[in-house]
């Protein structure tokens, strides 16, 4: 028994003490978990029209009445829509929707344009097709796909050419930041191509204040 | 007797697997890790399901607080000296004195009156943050001509950093939209038309 006893100790003898260096490590994993941060912020594209007026004025009526929605973004977290465009002596074309799926997503998806076709509904199921496609074929590179998405966003899907969406996004001066992002944030789950942030001219703001919209 | 005595020579607990363990995690911590800035100002960037990373380097991030003060930011420090000598040669009565410059340099972002800049820059690294929070980049014209904030855009744009500057605008959620017009007419007015507005990701049914 005593033997036994020696032999063993002298076994444990050769063992290193590791408790300092994991105390160590504990330490610098504490440091390095708090004074960093893990993830990038994530961050959406927005190219703005030049303020040259010249440039500005040569693109506007270019699409047809029906494929266009106004956005009006007031104060609030209100958010109100115009089909077309906008009349603005009468206040009843404006028609208020919530943020969110049920809001302005189902507003934006429903559109019927006046040959009673919906594009973003259709446009969206061909962008469903290409990212379940993506996630099949793990071959198909980012550039591929960007440009394979900018085409379905054009509205040149498979079968065919199809009209697409102009949005026309018009935030008050008392609508907040989180407002504009979410609103572009629905062009991009809506897969809208053709947005532009306007400024609110004379004429929306009577047509805002006829309707009493702050 | 015996049989307690063997059992003390059992507490050893082997750290070996632990330690292991550790060493990943911190490899892991290392590497993948970028510090967290010193930004003037607290921003909650609101959500969207954009998954379009910020650009790593030759980013000019503009911070905009709930208030709406305005705060530039340059991803490489190196170059706030060469940026603020721009501003120097554009705008009179801005000395520094070396300690300040020195102080002006090491802030992650900034934001501050040139009026107000010599004042600020006295004080202790510490205090700076807290004194600049007050303030922000005027961005009201001068005399007609370019604003403050304009003349800081353009200094970032014209030193060596800037040869292919990107804009990442970071505003928080609450956020008036009048500044953030503001700001981006006035870069409109630069011809600095695209911008990479900062986010935090959300899901889509949200």
């Amino acid at each position: 028994m005593a033997k036994k006893k020696a032999s063993r100790q002298k076994k444990a003898e050769t063992r290193v003490d590791f408790t300092p260096m994991v105390d160590m490590m504990m330490l610098l994993i504490t440091f390095f978990m708090l004074c960093t941060s893990l993830s990038k912020p994530q961050s959406m594209q927005l190219t703005m029209p030049s303020n040259d007026k010249n440039v500005a004025e040569q693109d506007r009526g270019a699409t047809k009445a029906s494929q266009t929605i106004t956005l009006y973004l007031a104060g609030n977290d209100a958010v109100y829509h115009v089909d077309g465009i906008p009349e603005y002596d009468n206040p009843a074309c404006l028609k208020k929707t919530t943020w969110g799926a049920d809001g302005l997503r189902d507003v934006l998806i429903n559109h019927k344009t006046e040959e009673g076709y919906t594009p973003v509904k259709n446009i969206k199921a061909s962008k469903a097709l290409l990212d379940a496609e993506r996630a099949k074929d793990k071959s198909m590179t980012d550039s591929v796909y960007n440009a394979r998405l900018s085409k379905i966003k054009n509205g040149e899907l498979e079968t065919g050419k199809v009209p697409v969406l102009t949005i026309i996004i018009k935030a008050m001066d008392t609508a907040s930041y989180k407002n504009l992002v979410d609103a572009l944030d629905e062009m991009q789950i809506c897969a809208i191509g053709k947005y532009v942030i306007d400024q609110v001219n004379d004429d929306d703001m009577r047509l805002l204040n006829a309707a009493g919209i702050k | 007797m015996g049989k307690v005595k063997i059992k003390k020579a059992d507490v050893w607990i082997d750290m070996t697997p632990m330690s292991d363990v550790m060493v990943l995690l911190l490899t892991f911590f290392m590497l993948t890790s970028t510090f967290v800035k010193n930004e003037a100002v607290k921003v909650n960037t609101p959500g969207s399901v954009s998954e379009i990373k910020v650009p790593e380097t030759e980013v000019l991030q503009i911070l905009v607080d709930k208030e709406g003060k305005i705060f530039l930011g340059l991803d490489k420090p190196g170059y706030m000296k060469e940026m603020l000598e721009n501003v120097q040669g554009q705008v009179t009565g801005l000395d520094l004195a070396p300690m300040q410059v020195k102080n002006f340099v090491a802030l992650a972002s900034f934001g501050m009156p040139v009026s107000e800049m010599s004042n600020v820059l006295k004080h202790e690294a510490s205090d700076i943050n807290e004194l600049q929070k007050k303030m922000g980049i005027p961005t009201d014209s001068i005399n007609g001509g370019m604003s403050e904030f304009q003349i800081w855009v353009d200094a970032a744009r014209n030193s060596s950093f800037g040869s292919d500057m990107k804009i990442a605008i970071k505003a928080d959620a609450a956020t008036p939209y009048k500044v953030v017009k503001k700001m981006m007419s006035e870069l409109q007015d630069m011809s600095e038309n695209r911008y990479y507005l900062i986010t935090s990701l959300k899901k889509e049914g949200e």
